[in-house]
């Protein structure tokens, strides 16, 4: 009987994860920028992923167990000790505060064309900021999934986005004035 | 509520996380406050923008391609790749015992084929007037009366201090091929021996047998160096291998 449940088991892997196949993908695009890069860490998400699927509670979220898989590989990678490295462990108090008066970016933030700019302040942000915000805005997880994903209580969740969005809006401002 | 602790909740708003009772309030007081109704405005707006701007990457057909069947083929290699190997050799057992039946069965029925034509062959000839061509019981005048008349020579067992006698021989035929028959006397019993070149036979038969009852005469076949004999008669079967062994020890 250890047989089939085990082949249930893959074939709902399959099933279970082809759907997060470009998302994944987007996620590691952010992380390691560069197209090879975010193959192989996909690639070894999912090895590693349909390694470990048998220790895989069912019923717990399997969206969070895959993108904490992604982000623990791609923090353990090269790439990823050398993103974490240019970043203070402490940054989460850092004041690192940027102006939130004055010009806001609202009127860049609605032309279209500007996206490019948007993802360069992206990209500008430390890694930590940028994973919570993407996973936030745009894998729209909720602040619990967001935790499992990365591991932390949902205060640090709170206070992190809060900042990640900070900084966001900061930086496109320094866009807006130096461009 | 002062707007300060409602700035500070600002992101719940934006992401879902307030309670519904909660973000009612919070939607009072942004109606009613347009630095707060800013603030969301802006936070909805950079929401938005991350949310486009957030996707960005895509994978390759190509590398889609790869990890498709990576996924897909580890596991189901080790569960439909083993049952198609089992039904595969489900089938190519089904097959073997298939064939190997009919060719047993069909082999059985041409070695039944041969036991009934020496059958014939012995009966036949001790029905006939004359059965022998050579009549002699002397080894010594049969064997050499076969030469250039059969394409092969063997050797006679001496028959001093056994109860069998040699009665002649005779030129025969089985499946078109010359062969040797040999008549034999034990207790007024007629055994016959027929020697034919095994490749005659197409290796029909095996190898050596046990005297078996055809047709109830008792016959015992073996081969030996090239040439395939049986002994067939009436005869019980002890005696029919009694000579069968005599002719094995003088033609090994």
């Amino acid at each position: 009987m250890r047989v089939p449940l085990l082949d249930a088991q893959s074939d709902s892997f399959e099933e279970l994860a082809m759907p997060l196949f470009d998302q994944l993908y987007n996620f590691a695009g952010w992380l390691t920028q560069n197209r090879e890069e975010a193959e192989d860490l996909v690639q070894e998400t999912y090895a590693k992923a349909l390694r470990g699927f048998s220790s895989f509670q069912l019923g717990t979220n399997f969206r969070a167990w895959m993108y904490r898989i992604l982000r623990n590989t791609f923090l353990t990678s090269r790439t990823g000790l050398r993103a974490t490295m240019t970043v203070p462990l402490d940054s989460e108090e850092d004041g690192a505060d940027f102006a939130v008066e004055g010009a806001t970016p609202e009127t860049l933030l609605i032309d279209r064309s500007s996206q490019e700019l948007v993802q360069r302040a992206i990209q500008e942000l430390p890694v930590h900021f940028r994973e919570i915000l993407l996973l936030c805005d745009v894998e729209e997880m909720s602040y619990q999934e967001i935790a499992e994903t990365l591991s932390i209580p949902i205060g640090t969740v709170m206070s992190r986005l809060s900042r990640a969005r900070k900084g966001l809006r900061g930086r496109l401002q320094e866009q807006l004035q130096t461009g | 509520m002062v707007c300060e602790s409602w700035k500070g909740k600002l992101d719940l708003y934006l992401d879902g996380e307030m309670k519904s009772d909660e973000m009612r309030a919070f939607d009072a007081h942004v109606r009613s406050c347009p630095s707060c109704a800013a603030d969301v405005l802006v936070g909805v707006q950079m929401k938005r923008a991350v949310q486009m701007a957030g996707k960005r990457f895509a994978p390759s057909a190509e590398f889609r391609k790869r990890m498709q069947q990576q996924v897909r083929a580890k596991p189901r290699r080790s569960s439909s790749g083993f049952a198609w190997m089992t039904a595969t050799a489900m089938v190519a057992i089904v097959a073997v015992v298939v064939l190997t039946v009919s060719y047993i069965g069909r082999e059985r029925v041409r070695t039944q084929q041969v036991y009934s034509e020496v059958a014939d062959l012995h009966v036949a000839t001790l029905a006939s007037s004359s059965p022998v061509d050579v009549v002699s019981s002397d080894r010594h005048t049969v064997k050499p009366w076969f030469q250039g008349k059969i394409p092969f020579t063997f050797d006679l067992p001496e028959l001093q201090n056994s109860e069998f006698s040699l009665l002649g021989g005779r030129m025969t035929y089985l499946e078109q091929t010359a062969g040797a028959h040999l008549i034999y006397e034990l207790r007024k019993h007629r055994i016959s021996v027929f020697i034919f070149p095994d490749g005659a036979l197409q290796g029909r038969f095996g190898g050596d047998s046990s005297v078996t009852k055809e047709l109830s005469f008792s016959v015992e076949t073996w081969s030996r160096g090239g040439l395939r004999y049986f002994a067939i008669g009436d005869a019980g079967g002890a005696d029919i291998d009694r000579l069968a062994k005599m002719f094995k020890a003088v033609n090994p």
